[in-house]
C-alpha cells in the first residue's frame, strides 16, 4: 500500500564530488517526486552551492548531477534554491551581483533551474513541511 | 509549534561550518520563536572566553554567540562530561550556559521538533 503524500524540505550542504551523499541526495529527490510526493524545496547550502555552477563540466562517462538536477528542476517545477551568502563566499555570483561588484566580464554562472536567494527560503521551506532532511 | 534545538559539537575555526551553521540559528531565531543551543564534545571550544581569531583574520564567532541573546535565542546547554573531557570550567566559557549530564541529553532531546 502506497505511502501518503508528504510534503519535504531538504537541505544539501555537500559538493557534488566530495563523497556520494550528493547522488543519494539526488536520487532520494527524484525518487520522492516519482512517487508521488511534494518537495517544497531544495535549498543548497555551504558547499552544496557548488551543484549550481553552469560550467561544472565531467567526462561524458560521469555524474552530470548539474544537469541532473536541472533537469528534474524542468520536469517536476522543482524549485532549487542557492544560498546567496554561501555562494558569494565561494566565488559563485549573480549577473546583477557582479555587475554591482564591477566584473561585467563574469557571465552567468548559475546554471537553469538554480536560482539565488536568501536564508529566508529555508527557514520558509521547513515550516511548510511535514519532513526536513539535511544531507551533509 | 516547532522548536528547534542545534547541536555544537566541532572546534570553532575550521572553515566555514560554525559561521555557515551560525547564519541558519540565527535566521531561524529571527523567524521563529524558540532556538536552543547543546555544546557538546569539541564543541564546548567554540565557547572558550580567551580566543582571539581576529589576529589570524578569522571570523571572531565567540562575539557571534554574545549577540543570541538580542534574537531571543537564551537556552544554552553545555554537556559536563564534555567539559570535563576538555578541562574547563563553566567560568572559562563565555556564555551562562546551563549544565546537563550526558545522561540526560537523550530527555533533552525528546524536547524538540527539528535538531540541527
Amino acid at each position: 500500500m502506497p505511502l501518503a503524500a508528504l510534503k519535504f524540505a531538504i537541505q544539501i550542504n555537500c559538493s557534488p564530488t566530495t563523497s556520494g551523499t550528493a547522488h543519494t541526495a539526488y536520487q532520494f529527490v527524484k525518487t520522492a517526486l516519482i512517487l508521488g510526493h511534494q518537495v517544497i524545496r531544495v535549498f543548497f547550502y555551504q558547499e552544496g552551492v557548488c551543484h549550481a555552477v553552469a560550467l561544472n563540466s565531467p567526462p561524458d562517462d560521469e555524474l552530470q548531477l548539474t544537469q541532473c538536477w536541472s533537469a528534474l528542476a524542468a520536469d517536476y517545477n522543482l524549485d532549487l534554491v542557492v544560498c546567496v551568502s554561501a555562494a558569494q563566499r565561494r566565488g559563485l555570483l549573480s549577473v546583477e551581483e557582479a555587475q554591482r561588484r564591477g566584473r561585467p566580464d563574469l557571465a552567468q554562472d548559475i546554471a537553469p533551474g538554480f536560482r539565488i536567494s536568501g536564508l529566508g527560503q529555508l527557514v520558509e521551506a521547513r515550516l511548510l513541511a511535514e519532513r526536513f532532511i539535511v544531507f551533509h | 509549534m516547532p522548536r528547534f534545538l542545534f547541536i555544537l559539537n566541532r572546534l570553532p575555526h575550521q572553515g566555514l561550518a560554525l559561521a555557515e551553521l551560525l547564519d541558519v540559528l540565527f535566521t531561524t531565531a529571527a523567524f521563529e520563536q524558540s532556538v536552543s543551543l547543546l555544546f557538546v564534545d569539541a564543541g564546548v571550544l567554540q565557547l572558550y572566553s580567551t580566543q582571539q581569531p581576529g589576529s589570524y583574520g578569522l571570523k571572531d564567532t565567540l562575539a557571534m554567540f554574545s549577540a543570541l541573546e538580542l534574537y531571543g535565542v537564551t537556552e544554552y546547554y553545555v554537556e559536563q562530561e564534555s567539559l570535563h573531557e576538555y578541562g574547563l570550567q563553566l567560568t572559562d566559557l563565555q556564555l551562562k550556559a546551563m549544565p546537563i549530564a550526558r545522561s540526560a541529553v537523550s530527555e533533552l532531546l525528546q524536547q524538540f521538533t527539528h535538531i540541527y
